[in-house]
C-alpha cells in the first residue's frame, strides 16, 4: 500500500492528474453549491417565464445578461439547468456505484472465501451478467417499467430506479476483482492464524481480508462512476432516464436536440461539454489511480 | 581458425536516464568445429545473455556495447538484419529452456517446423514435410506423421522438447546453442533428452554450446567448460581438468557444493553469500567478498584471465576449498 | 431464451389492459367480458403462457397495438435497415481498428501512435449519442456534405429485402450513422489490440521464431497476431449486447428507420406487444450471435475443441 504522503506527491507531480482533478473538483463544487450559486432555480415554475425561452447566450445578439448561457425552450437558464443537472448526474453515478460496490464486494468476499458451489454459482451468474450489456439490460428494464406505470409515477421514482438498475447490473465487476484478491489473500498466513484463534468466518472476511482488497476496489470505482454517468446520460437521452422537468445532463441534451436545426445550438452544446468533461476527468483520474496503486500494471481478469 | 570466436564481448543495459550497467563485462570464447562447450553459472551470471548476443537477439533496450563475434571470419555483429537472419536457425540454431512457451500454441507442429525450412531453403511443401517427418523420427518421436498436424499442448513436455531439438537440426546447422534445455522438464526425462542431444551432436558433427547451471550434466556431455560469474568468465579449460582440479575458488566452491561430492553424514556445502547483482558489483574481483583467499589486491583490481583462471591466487593443487 | 420469454410474457400479462387497447373505451362491459373469454384472457397463467409459447414458435408474437399488425412482421420489416447499419459499422470498425492497433503496438513511440492513443481515451469518454449529434451537426447542418436523416432511397431485392447499398443516395445516408456506431467500439478495440499485440511480441515463442531466422513480417503477422486475435474475439463477443444498445441510440439520433428506433417509439406509445416482441427478438439475436462467436473462437484456438470433436 502506498502512503498518503507518497500518494499526494505523485498526484501533484503529474499534470494530467492535476488537470483532471481540478476539472472534477470544479464540477462537483458547482453541482453541490447549485442551490446557492445558480442564478435561477429551474425547477421552480414560478420563476420561469415562457417569454424567456430560446434566448441565445448573453454575448450574442438577442441575449440577455440574466442568462449567461442562454435559455432553453421553457425559459430555463441553461447555466442553471447545467448546475442542477450535473448534480443529478453525479448523484446517480455515485449512488449506482455504491450499490454495485456493496453488492459486488459482499458477494465477491463470500465467493472467494467460501469457495465450493457458492463460488461456482456466483461466478456463473457473474459471467452471464457480464455478457449481457448493462446498457441493454437497463434499456429493457426501464422500458418495461415505464410501460407498466404511468408517466407521473415514473418520474418520481426515476432516480431510484436508475441507481438500482445500473447498480444491480454492474456488481459482477466488483465481485470479480474482490474475489481474485480474496483468493490471493486466503493463502496467506494471517488467515490461518485468525482461524486458529477461532474467529468466525464472517469476522475473518470482513475484518481481516477486506482491508487488503480495498486497493483494487478503489481503482475501479472511479472508472465505474464515469461509466455509470455515461449510461445514465444515454438512458436519459433516450427518454428512459430522468424526466425533462428534473433533468440530468443527458435529459438536457435530449431536450436540446430538436433545436439544433432551428439554430438554438446552445441548449445542446453546453450540457454536452460539461458531460464530456465530467466523464473524461473521471476516466483520466481512474487511469492514473490504476497506474499509481498497481505498479505492476496489473490488468483486470479476462 | 576456430569456427566461432567471441572477443571481449560487452552487453549493456541503460539504467535510469544517464548511465548504463553491464550484463556482460568482456567475455571471450572460442569454439572449434564439432566441439562441445559447456557454459556454467548461477542465474544472472550472464550465460543466456551470451547466447542471445551471438545471434544478435538481445532484447531492447539492451545492446552489445563492445566486442566482436567472429563466425568463420565474419563479424556477426556487423551483419545486416537480412544477413543475420540467414545465419539464425540455419547455420546456428538455438534451443530454449521451456518448450511449452517456445512453441506457439496456436500453430501446429508442422507449421512451425516447415516454416523454418522454407525460410532458409527453396523447397517444395511435400519435400519439406518429408524432411520434417524424417527429423522427428531421428529424435525418437513415435508416429511422426500424425504429430505434424498436432498442436503443442497435445504433446508432453519431453516430446515437445524433442520437437524443438528436431527444429534445431532441420537445417543441418554447424552450431547449436542449447540454453538450459532440460531444466523445465521432469527429472526422469532430463537424462533422456540430454543423451539425445549428445548423440545427435556427435553423429552429425555439430558443435554445441550447452548453457546450464548443472555441473553434473556438463561433465558427461562437454569437452570444454567455461564458468561464468557476474558477467565475466572466471575459469575455462578442458572439462575433465577443471572438474578434477579447479583453479578458481568459485569453481572449486561449485564443485564442492555438489551433493555427490559431499562426505557422508556431513552438511552439504554452500558457498557463503550470494552473487552480486550487476547493478551493485564490488570493486576489483567480483568474487572477492565470498572468497577466503581474497587479499587487498583482489579488492582493488580485476584479475585477468590467465592460464584459464581469472584469479590472483588460483588454486594450484586439488585441495579443500576455499 | 426460455427465461427471456417467460419474463416477457408475464410482464405483458400484467401491463396495461390489452382489451382496452384493442377495442377502445366505448364498448360495453358485457361485450368486453365476452371478448375476454374468447381471447382466453381468463384462463390461468400457465395455460396462457403455453399458448403464447406455442404461438411464438409458429412465429406469432401477438399484434402490435399501434400498427394493428402482427408484431413480428412489423419488427422484421425494419430488420434490413438495422442490419445494414450494423454491417456498415462493423466493416468500418474492423478495417480501421486492426491496422491501427497493430501500428500502435509496433511503433509505440511515433507521434501517430501517441495521437491515436490519446484520441482513444477521449473517444471512450464521449457517449455515442453525443458523437452522433456532433456528426449530425457538423456534417449535416454546418457543412451540409452528407445527409443526416433517414435512410434515403432503397432498392428492393427480389426476396423482399430493401437494401440501401445499391443506391448512391442510400449509401450516402449510410455513411454518417455507420461511422458513428463504429466510433464507439474503435477506441476500445484499438487499445485492446495494441495491448495484446505488445504482449504477444514479448513472448518466448516470438523470440524463438526470430531465433529461427524467420522474417519480421512473418513473425509479427503470423505468430504474434494469431495470438492477439483470441482475446479480441472474446471481448467482441462480450460487446454484442452493448452494440445492440448503441444501435438503438444511433438510430434515434439519425432517425434511421430500424428496429431500435421502432422499439423506442413503441415504448413511448406503450405498445406492449411490440415491446415484448422486440425484447424477444433481440434476445434471439443475442443468443445466435454469441453462438457464432463461440464457434469462431474454437476455429482460431486449437486448445478449445467443440464438445464431441477429438483432437
Amino acid at each position: 500500500m502506498i502512503s498518503l504522503k507518497g500518494f499526494l506527491r505523485r498526484f501533484f507531480s503529474d499534470p494530467v492528474a492535476i488537470g483532471a482533478g481540478l476539472v472534477l473538483l470544479v464540477l462537483v463544487l458547482m453541482a453541490v453549491l447549485a442551490p446557492f450559486l445558480a442564478p435561477q432555480n429551474p425547477y421552480d415554475l414560478m420563476q420561469l417565464d415562457i417569454m424567456d425561452s430560446e434566448m441565445p447566450p448573453s454575448w450574442k445578439p438577442g441575449g440577455d445578461p440574466r442568462f449567461w448561457l442562454g435559455t432553453d425552450a421553457q425559459g430555463r437558464g441553461v447555466f442553471s439547468t447545467i448546475m442542477y443537472g450535473t448534480g443529478i448526474s453525479l448523484l446517480i453515478g455515485i449512488g449506482a456505484v455504491i450499490v454495485q460496490a456493496v453488492l459486488g464486494v459482499t458477494l465477491g468476499l463470500i465467493a472467494g472465501y467460501k469457495g465450493g458451489w457458492i463460488d461456482s454459482f456466483l461466478m456463473r451468474l457473474a459471467d452471464i451478467q457480464l455478457s449481457l450489456s448493462t446498457l441493454m439490460m437497463a434499456i429493457i428494464a426501464l422500458a418495461l417499467f415505464q410501460a407498466a406505470f404511468d408517466a407521473n409515477i415514473y418520474a418520481d421514482y426515476a432516480i431510484i430506479m436508475l441507481i438500482m438498475v445500473i447498480g444491480i447490473a454492474e456488481w459482477p465487476k466488483f465481485a470479480r476483482t474482490v474475489r481474485s484478491s480474496v483468493l490471493g489473500e486466503r493463502k496467506k498466513e494471517y488467515v490461518d492464524a485468525a482461524r486458529v484463534i477461532g474467529l468466525p468466518p464472517r469476522k475473518i472476511m470482513w475484518g481481516h481480508i477486506l482491508p487488503n482488497t480495498l486497493t483494487p476496489v478503489l481503482v475501479i470505482s472511479t472508472i465505474q462512476v464515469a461509466e455509470a454517468i455515461m449510461i445514465e446520460a444515454s438512458l436519459s437521452f433516450l427518454g428512459l432516464g430522468m424526466p425533462v422537468d428534473r433533468p440530468s445532463l443527458g435529459s438536457l441534451i435530449r431536450s436540446g436536440f430538436e433545436f439544433i436545426f432551428s439554430g438554438s445550438w446552445w441548449i445542446t452544446l453546453y450540457p454536452a461539454i460539461v458531460l464530456v468533461a465530467l466523464i473524461l476527468a473521471l476516466n483520466l483520474l481512474g487511469d492514473w489511480l490504476r497506474d499509481v496503486l498497481n505498479p505492476k500494471l496489473r490488468r483486470g481478469e479476462d | 581458425m576456430p569456427m566461432l570466436e567471441v572477443q571481449d564481448l560487452h552487453v549493456a543495459f541503460p539504467q535510469g536516464r544517464k548511465s548504463e550497467v553491464e550484463a556482460l563485462r568482456g567475455v571471450d570464447l572460442t569454439l572449434e568445429k564439432g566441439e562441445r562447450l559447456g557454459v556454467v553459472g548461477e542465474s544472472g551470471a550472464g550465460k543466456s545473455m551470451l547466447a542471445f548476443a551471438i545471434l544478435n537477439l538481445i532484447a531492447e533496450p539492451g545492446r552489445v556495447s563492445q566486442g566482436r563475434i567472429m563466425f568463420h571470419d565474419r563479424n556477426l555483429l556487423d551483419l545486416s538484419e537480412r544477413d543475420i537472419r540467414a545465419v539464425r536457425g540455419n547455420r546456428i540454431s538455438m534451443i530454449f529452456q521451456d518448450p511449452m512457451v517456445t512453441l506457439n500454441p496456436v500453430l501446429s507442429i508442422g507449421t512451425q517446423m516447415m516454416e523454418t525450412l522454407r525460410a532458409h531453403r527453396r523447397i517444395s511443401g511435400a519435400e519439406a514435410r518429408a524432411l520434417c517427418i524424417a527429423k522427428l523420427r531421428e529424435v525418437a518421436i513415435p508416429s511422426p506423421e500424425s504429430r505434424l498436424d498436432a498442436y503443442p499442448h497435445e504433446l508432453s513436455g519431453g516430446l515437445r522438447q524433442r520437437v524443438v531439438i528436431a527444429i534445431a537440426l532441420l537445417t543441418d546447422p554447424e552450431l547449436i546453442i542449447a540454453d538450459e534445455p532440460t531444466t523445465a522438464l521432469d527429472v526422469t526425462i532430463q537424462a533422456e533428452i540430454m543423451a539425445l542431444i549428445l548423440k545427435l551432436c556427435r553423429e552429425n558433427d555439430v558443435a554445441l554450446i550447452l548453457i546450464t547451471h548443472d555441473l553434473g550434466v556438463v561433465a558427461e556431455v562437454t569437452q570444454r567448460l567455461m564458468i561464468m560469474y557476474a558477467g565475466k568468465c572466471v575459469e575455462t579449460g578442458a572439462t575433465g581438468a577443471i572438474i578434477n582440479a579447479p583453479h578458481h575458488p568459485y569453481s572449486a566452491g561449485l564443485l564442492r557444493a555438489l551433493p555427490q561430492n559431499a562426505a557422508r553424514g556431513t552438511r552439504l556445502y554452500q558457498i557463503p553469500g550470494a552473487m552480486p547483482p550487476i547493478t551493485a558489483l564490488p570493486t576489483g574481483c567480483a568474487y572477492h567478498p565470498r572468497c577466503a583467499r581474497a587479499t587487498a589486491l583482489c579488492k582493488a583490481e580485476i584479475p585477468p584471465l590467465e592460464n584459464g583462471a581469472a584469479c590472483f591466487h588460483p588454486l594450484t593443487a586439488p585441495e579443500e576449498v576455499p | 431464451m426460455f427465461v427471456i420469454s417467460l419474463i416477457g410474457f408475464s410482464i405483458q400479462d400484467n401491463l396495461g389492459d390489452p382489451l382496452r387497447e384493442l377495442v377502445g373505451q366505448s364498448v360495453s362491459e358485457e361485450a368486453r367480458d365476452d371478448l375476454r373469454e374468447e381471447l382466453g384472457l381468463n384462463d390461468p397463467f400457465f395455460v396462457q403462457y403455453t399458448r403464447f409459447l406455442g404461438n411464438a414458435l409458429q412465429g406469432d408474437l401477438g399484434n402490435s397495438y399501434f400498427f394493428k399488425r402482427p408484431a413480428l412482421s412489423v419488427i422484421l420489416d425494419k430488420f434490413p435497415a438495422t442490419f445494414e447499419l450494423v454491417l456498415g459499422a462493423v466493416f468500418i470498425f474492423v478495417s480501421l481498428s486492426i491496422p491501427a492497433g497493430i501500428y500502435c503496438a509496433i511503433n509505440r513511440d511515433s507521434w501517430l501512435a501517441r495521437l491515436i492513443m490519446t484520441g482513444s481515451i477521449v473517444g471512450i469518454s464521449i457517449p455515442v449519442f453525443l458523437t452522433a449529434i456532433g456528426m449530425v451537426w457538423l456534417f449535416g447542418v454546418e457543412l451540409g456534405w452528407l445527409p443526416a436523416f433517414g435512410r434515403g432511397d432503397t432498392y428492393e431485392m427480389p426476396w423482399g429485402w430493401d437494401t440501401g447499398f445499391l443506391t448512391w443516395d442510400g449509401l450516402s445516408h449510410l455513411i454518417l450513422p455507420s461511422v458513428t456506431l463504429s466510433s464507439i467500439m474503435l477506441p476500445l478495440f484499438i487499445r485492446l489490440i495494441r495491448a495484446e499485440m505488445m504482449e504477444a511480441m514479448g513472448t518466448e515463442y516470438v523470440r524463438f521464431a526470430r531465433a529461427k531466422g524467420l522474417s519480421t513480417r512473418r513473425v509479427r503477422y503470423v505468430h504474434a497476431f494469431r495470438n492477439t486475435l483470441l482475446p479480441v474475439v472474446t471481448v467482441g463477443g462480450l460487446m454484442i449486447g452493448t452494440l445492440i444498445a448503441y444501435t438503438i441510440l444511433t438510430e434515434t439520433v439519425f432517425q434511421w428507420p430500424g428496429m431500435g428506433f421502432l422499439f423506442l417509439e413503441a415504448v413511448n406509445r406503450v405498445d406492449t406487444p411490440l415491446i415484448i416482441a422486440y425484447i424477444i427478438i433481440v434476445g434471439l439475436i443475442f443468443v445466435v450471435v454469441n453462438t457464432i462467436v463461440d464457434f469462431i473462437y474454437t476455429l482460431i484456438n486449437p486448445m478449445v475443441k467443440l464438445p464431441g470433436a477429438k483432437g
